[in-house]
């Protein structure tokens, strides 16, 4: 009989009373995701500004060591953790994507700096991706520009934190059959193309905008437009 | 510190060519373009050797598109002498400065990337910053990028 959900478990209370006796109780699952979160090896690659505090974080005054994450790894073979720092331009996101993919699982992505996250002071320009979210899932976003070292950090505990909540049994990378590939985009004439992928991102202006009106609808019948009302009037 | 007058009086002395100042620099008429770089190369007094920057501005509304050269001389530890060249805005055909600045090369194409300028006589003029695939050209100021009309007409 394996430990279903719904299992017996043991009180958080007798836990601590027998630990000061020595005796430690643990779950194979708690014990796993400690493991985990404790040796988060992050992939070796910057693209910005961003990558510069990340360096500073690596090094002693900062000290990213303390968190078990002090192994930047140049290969992605060897990565748990893809921190993009720094400005995606349209033609580096291939290249992003293409390492995502390349990363074996369990494999986590954190945004560093405005940029990465929405394109930042590059927003409205013709070279830079709007949000790596748009291609690869992303697990935690830092804004900043650049990040402090400290908010860095933060976000590495935030990311410790959301792997301490997994589960062996629900988490997405051991069911059977699954399959995280993320297609690669490819240089078109205006862009990438595509310019998204909609199974992990949707334009957010355009699906509010169709909420906004179906509520519209249902309280006015018609959407009340000022300029029509004035015209009629 | 070079007096543009000088030159511009110079210039009209030894090569005959009508220049006219504009903000801090000659606006040199785009056929005597290329006398006026071999005589600022060549001549004694100014040894212009190298060429520091090259840029394109978009004059929309004029339909020009202005070509901004900075020349140094290395040799006299002068300079710069700004020198521009306006050309239409539609079939913009420049004489290429790099048979006499080989630091033009990669400038030009970069112009040629961002604003289509076709320089005349450059032997590698293709995209430097983006893609081969790429259509239109990106810095001009009617450029339409593609998120703009997804934000604004999407359906």
């Amino acid at each position: 009989m394996g430990l279903a959900s719904g299992s017996p478990t043991v009180d958080q209370g007798l836990k601590s009373e027998l630990e000061k006796e020595g005796v430690v109780l643990t779950t194979l699952e708690q014990l796993y995701n400690w493991g985990r979160r404790s040796s988060i090896w992050p992939l070796q690659f910057g693209l910005a500004c961003c990558a510069i505090e990340m360096i500073a974080t690596a090094c002693a005054r900062y000290d990213i060591a303390r968190f078990g994450a002090e192994l930047f790894r140049p290969s992605p073979r060897q990565a748990d953790l893809m921190i993009v720092a720094g400005t995606v331009t349209k033609k580096m996101t291939p290249q992003v994507v293409r390492l995502y993919n390349q990363m074996a699982e369990p494999k986590y992505v954190i945004t560093m700096g405005a940029c990465s996250i929405a394109g930042g002071p590059f927003k409205e320009g013709y070279n830079v991706l709007q949000g790596i979210d748009r291609f690869i899932p992303v697990d935690v976003h830092i804004p900043g520009c650049p990040p402090r070292p400290e908010a860095l950090l933060d976000g590495l505990m935030k990311l410790q934190k959301k792997i301490d909540g997994q589960s062996i049994e629900s988490a997405e990378w051991y069911q059977q059959g699954q399959k995280r590939e993320f297609p690669i985009p490819a240089f078109g004439p205006k862009g990438l193309e595509p310019p998204y992928n909609p199974e992990v991102w949707k334009p957010r202006e355009y699906e509010q905008k169709k909420q906004t009106e179906a509520e519209a609808r249902k309280i006015h019948g018609t959407i009340h437009d000022p300029k029509q009302s004035a015209v009629s009037q | 510190m070079i007096q543009l007058e000088e030159v511009k009086a110079e210039l009209e002395k030894s090569l005959g060519v009508q220049t006219e100042l504009s903000g801090s620099g000659l606006l040199v008429p785009k056929s005597r373009l290329l006398d006026v770089f071999k005589f600022l190369k060549e001549n004694a007094k100014y040894q212009m050797d190298y060429i520091s920057n090259l840029c394109a501005v978009d004059y929309l509304k004029q339909s020009q598109i202005e070509i901004v050269y900075h020349l140094y001389s290395m040799r006299n530890k002068t300079g710069p002498i700004g020198i521009k060249v306006r050309t239409d805005r539609q079939d913009c055909i420049v004489p290429s400065a790099t048979p006499l600045f080989r630091g033009a090369e990669f400038q030009e194409r970069e112009a040629f990337d961002l604003y289509g300028v076709k320089f005349e006589g450059h032997t590698d003029l293709r995209r430097i910053l983006m893609w081969d695939g790429f259509e239109g050209f990106p810095m001009r100021k009617d450029y339409v990028h593609e998120d703009e009309d997804r934000y604004v007409e999407h359906p």
